[in-house]
């Protein structure tokens, strides 16, 4: 028989037997996939943030798909247009979702806040913190190396002048960054409403705060005072704002001699 | 046995596919990045790599060499395995998600993975008994194993290092693997040593 012939009828023949086999096998073990997780799992963003409480889009769609889970609003990136197509196809009730983004509490930019060490480590607020916590003279303020900017999946996070400011059109609320910040400053913050909000976690007395940085908060109780609503509470030397209750009136910013607190009109986009 | 474990031995140390032979460089440098995803495609590697020695060595015995067609051997070992990958792919899926979740995106990677081509030719050049084959391919894939495992801790290593802004991402990771399989080369002679 011709060599050539027979090389190319084997190789063809082999080529065939498996293919057959590949065809015949992916219809015996096929495995039935739901329709209604692929859709939803289309409309999530796909950033795998993990906000839903899922670990991960995929988790969320398979969750809702299943029954598992009857809340269409989980997904905080998403926000009411996800949560709206996820009920069109889930066939369930459509759940509100407050718009959100999240703030970096702190005001310890270079001119504010002085450094106390030449710090020439890794630039990783992770690694800065475990050295005096941090080469700024605050050591609950931002760090500045940008452990959130790395986190954030949407680029909304940037560095101005020594802190982390997350531009509010841009953030999705998806909390990545929270949970990278070493000094906890980030936190989520309703969308379009004014609320005061205090930019300041120093838990130091006053005099103290006072050496480390020139916005730090005092814990004077001067806002609390003049606040009608009993929104502004001052626990371990700095004040809390209780977001429910504040109704944005500005009394307290006012009235702040260190202009730690002040009213937070975040943009939506 | 005795030849059987120097074969192994010989195939994980003093023939190292990834830092001797330089095969599999690419998923080598790829997938090192953490020690969960290297030690994921280093098994996943060595299980296809057995599934094809398994497959091709009587197809090899007993359809090309019966033909006078060795010549055909890299095109059809290329078919085999693919179709071989793809089936494994396809049997994991339905009878173990666990597993199947867990090799991701490595199987199909595998496809067209020179380790594994490699290392079913060398075996038919070497003139191997079927149980020898085996062994080779099983010691080559732990190999793989292994190497897979060592840079990747190194490669961890290398994140929280302070590189010159030059050499940071591919260049740095290079030099360390040339580094790694420099060190392989302390093994030459060591199997022959230990069993004669």
């Amino acid at each position: 028989m011709n060599p050539i012939l027979l090389a190319v009828i084997i190789v063809g023949a082999t080529g065939l037997i498996l293919g057959l086999g590949l065809a015949i096998a992916s219809i015996i073990m096929a495995v039935p996939v739901d329709e209604k997780e692929v859709a939803i799992r289309e409309e999530l963003p796909g950033a795998n943030c993990g906000a839903c409480g899922f670990s991960g889009c995929d988790a969320y769609a398979a969750a809702l798909s299943k029954g598992e889970t009857q809340k269409t609003n989980l997904c905080v990136p998403g926000g009411e247009d996800v949560s709206k197509k996820i009920a069109e196809i889930t066939g369930l009730e459509a759940g509100e979702v407050i718009p959100q983004a999240a703030v970096v509490l702190c005001r310890g930019s270079y001119g504010n806040c002085e450094p106390k060490l030449q710090y020439s480590g890794v630039k990783s607020c992770a690694m800065a913190q475990q050295l005096f916590g941090g080469p700024k003279s605050c050591s609950y303020g931002c760090i500045g190396f940008g452990d959130c900017v790395n986190a954030c999946p949407y680029e909304a996070i940037k560095i101005c002048d020594g802190v982390a400011r997350i531009d509010p059109t841009i953030c999705r609320a998806c909390g990545m960054c929270i949970s990278t910040c070493p000094k906890n400053l980030i936190e989520l913050m309703p969308l379009g409403v004014s609320k005061a909000a205090v930019l300041c976690k120093n838990i130091e007395k006053g005099a103290q705060t006072r050496k480390q940085c020139k916005t730090g908060c005092i814990g004077c109780m001067k806002c609390t005072k003049v606040c009608e609503y009993g929104a502004v509470t001052v626990e371990n030397n700095v004040a809390h704002v209780d977001y429910e209750k504040c109704v944005g009136c500005g009394k307290c910013g006012e009235a702040c001699p260190v202009k730690s607190i002040s009213l937070i009109n975040l943009k939506a986009k | 046995m005795k030849w059987y474990l120097s074969l192994v031995l010989a195939a994980i140390l003093t023939n190292n596919f990834v830092l001797s032979k330089f095969l599999g460089i690419c998923p080598f440098l790829g997938v090192s990045k953490q020690l969960k995803t290297a030690s994921g495609m280093g098994i996943a590697v060595t299980f296809v790599m057995l599934m094809a020695t398994a497959v091709t060595f009587p197809i090899n015995k007993y359809l090309l060499e019966q033909f006078n067609l060795e010549y055909l051997q890299t095109i059809v070992f290329i078919l085999v395995i693919a179709a071989l990958v793809q089936l494994i792919e396809i049997a994991l899926k339905k009878y173990m998600p666990p597993l199947y979740n867990a090799l991701g995106i490595y199987l199909p990677l595998i496809t067209t993975n020179c380790a594994v081509l490699g290392v079913v030719v060398l075996n038919v050049e070497e003139g191997y008994n079927f149980a020898g084959a085996l062994a080779n391919t099983f010691g080559a894939g732990i190999g793989f194993l292994l190497a897979m495992v060592m840079f990747a801790g190194v490669r961890e290593r290398m994140e929280s290092s302070d590189i010159p802004e030059r050499l940071k991402g591919l260049p740095i990771t290079l030099v360390a693997a040339s580094l790694t399989s420099m060190s392989f080369l302390g093994f030459t002679g060591v199997v022959e040593g230990m069993l004669g």
